[in-house]
């Protein structure tokens, strides 16, 4: 099995000469080179004593789409949810090595490290999209109020604030009293990031956010997926290649608990450096 | 297909289908055995209470001469039994099953303690009735009031409340739980903001379910001393002066609508059987209406809520 080992310090070094000819409309900006935001370094994962995350080095850069892509139970979803410590809400799951979220360099894996803290910090979509069975409003207000948010006003401005940033205001302004759950599938999964973006996550998860979703409302996500990360990292898993290839700035392949390959989403896709990679994107594997 | 070939299929399906027509009638007529029992048994309890069912029925205390005899104690004991049971067994049993759920370690303890709440609702009313009989009526000295008579039957409902608030958060998808996670919240806050709100209509089903057993238990509130012939009324719980509540009334002696059937049931005198046939049908109606809040309060509570 190959094995990389890219440490934070030697993240890809991105000139804009060395550019490769991207054939899908990619925001220029996207190549120019970023801090990293959050990176998993020497982290394996044990589901009891399953070893489902082997060593995995791991860069999120600052205000980037990071894609995590690789067959079924190659360890993404996994991965994914470690850096929010879902994993923490089960028993028998097991941490190592280091998840470090930066400037303040903190591991957020660390026990003495509040799990609640670090989910207040990093927001996460889900797969199936899963609104509360309250209000609209209710749902977005509900991280606000997590944080001890009691000014209606201001509740108000965030919710507005937090449905405008989702591209779903204009289609529930006049409703916002209604039931989430009476919503659309691509409208209830837009709710979920408002309701993230409400609290103004550092970083913000996609647990394979459209896999549940019509193309049309997928579309709309990933449109939704390319105006936020002007403002906020993002760390999205996906099975679909092609959406991996169309929102993300960075790509990871994941095989087997392990991190085969990381790059540029357009060199890994056009150059990939690892046979095995080459063979999962062009579909002979996978 | 050829003709001979068509034949023996046709006469294949005709005998299969004999075994769908033999069960239809056999299950039809086990249906029926159910209903029409039922039915006949209420039929004739209203029948023969009929004459009794007048407005002083309800308003009279009883009495030795059938005719002037009423439910009055009974249906107010009852009641006012059935409020205590609601109001221990409601938040023991929601809190009880929410902890077994929600925060309780998954180990041997926890598995040995749920299977015995589950056994519990299958323990014999009098066992319960004794239980109480030490501890609430002489233990703690309550005495053979109406708070010993709710706490008793509280007890008796508890496993059904507890079990019915399991199943339902059980029904709650995992990805509601780890969208209210995600966003920051402690176990409490996922527990009163989402818990418990999604799982009401299932639990308001189980109490009422509880209930309504509850409201025709006989043996219990005998064992604990019930009084069989009662002519007043537990003290108001409102009162004239301050602190206008009195909590008297819990300590009060007190009779259930069951206890008064089976006192005149035990009567040789034809009139009062027709009295015992009176109370009994009231009984069904209460537990009727019972059960059909329960359905509206289901139906009013779950619109609001899918996944």
């Amino acid at each position: 099995m190959v094995s990389t080992t890219m440490r934070v310090e030697d993240q890809p070094d991105l000139p804009g000469a060395a550019r490769h000819t991207f054939p899908h409309d990619l925001d220029v900006a996207a190549l120019e080179p970023s801090p990293v935001k959050a990176a998993a370094v020497d982290f394996s994962f044990y589901y009891g004593s399953f070893h489902a995350l082997k060593r995995v080095n791991l860069p999120i850069q600052e205000k980037r789409v990071t894609a995590l892509i690789g067959p079924s139970g190659c360890g993404k979803s996994t991965l994914l949810r470690s850096f929010n410590r879902m994993h923490d809400l089960y028993s028998g799951n097991r941490y190592e090595g280091d998840i470090r979220l930066y400037p303040d360099n903190t591991n957020i894996l660390d026990p003495r490290v509040d799990p609640i803290e670090v989910r207040m910090r990093i927001g996460m979509v889900f797969q199936k999209p899963n609104p509360f069975p309250k209000s609209i409003y209710e749902n977005v207000a509900y991280g606000l109020r997590l944080r001890g948010e009691r000014n209606r006003s201001t509740l108000d401005e965030r919710v507005e604030e937090a449905l405008k940033g989702a591209a779903l205001w204009d289609e529930v302004k006049d409703r916002l009293q209604a039931q989430a759950t009476a919503l659309s599938g691509g409208q209830q999964q837009r709710l979920c990031i408002a309701r993230c973006l409400a609290t103004d996550p550092e970083i913000l998860l996609f647990d394979e956010p459209t896999s549940a979703l019509d193309p049309i409302a997928t579309g709309s996500i990933e449109e939704l997926i390319h105006q936020l990360r002007a403002r906020v990292t993002i760390l999205i898993v996906t099975h679909n290649m092609q959406q991996a290839a169309r929102v993300s700035d960075y790509t990871a392949y994941m095989y087997l608990g392990e991190l085969i390959e990381y790059g540029q989403t357009n060199q890994v896709f056009l150059r990939p450096q690892k046979q095995a990679t080459e063979d999962y994107i062009t579909g002979r594997f996978g | 297909m050829q003709q001979p070939q068509l034949v023996a299929i046709r006469t294949i399906i005709k005998s299969n289908k004999r075994w769908d027509l033999l069960f239809g009638v056999a299950g039809f007529v086990a249906l029926m055995i159910g209903v029409l029992t039922f039915a006949a048994l209420f039929a004739q309890m209203a029948y023969n209470g009929w004459e009794r069912l007048t407005p002083e029925f309800f308003t009279n205390f009883p009495s030795r001469r059938a005719p002037q005899a009423g439910i009055l104690s009974a249906w107010v004991g009852s009641l006012l039994v059935m409020l205590v049971t609601a109001l221990a067994a409601v938040p023991l049993g929601v809190a009880a099953g929410t902890y077994l759920e929600e925060y309780a370690p998954k180990n041997l303890i926890t598995d040995i303690i749920e299977i015995n709440v589950t056994n519990l609702a299958g323990v014999p009313s009098i066992v319960y009735g004794l239980l109480a009989l030490g501890i609430f009526v002489y233990a703690f000295g309550l005495g053979q009031s109406i708070l010993s008579a709710g706490l008793t039957l509280a007890l008796l409902i508890l496993p059904i409340v507890i079990v019915a608030t399991r199943e339902s958060i059980r029904a709650i998808p995992q990805h509601i739980r780890e969208g209210a996670y995600g966003l920051g919240a402690t176990r409490w806050q996922v527990t009163r903001d989402h818990i418990v709100p999604y799982s009401m209509p299932g639990i308001m089903t189980g109490v009422i379910i509880g209930m309504s057993r509850a409201i025709g238990e006989t043996a219990p509130i005998i064992t604990i001393g019930a009084l069989t012939f009662i002519a007043f009324l537990p003290p108001s719980p409102v009162t004239p002066e301050f602190p206008w509540i009195s909590f008297e009334w819990l300590k009060s002696g007190f009779t259930v609508m069951p206890i008064q059937m089976f006192n005149w049931t035990s009567r040789p005198e034809e009139a009062f059987q027709q009295n015992a046939a009176a109370a009994g049908f009231i009984l069904v109606l209460m537990t009727v209406a019972m059960n059909a809040i329960a359905i509206w309060i289901r139906y009013r509570l779950r619109k609001n809520i899918k996944w």
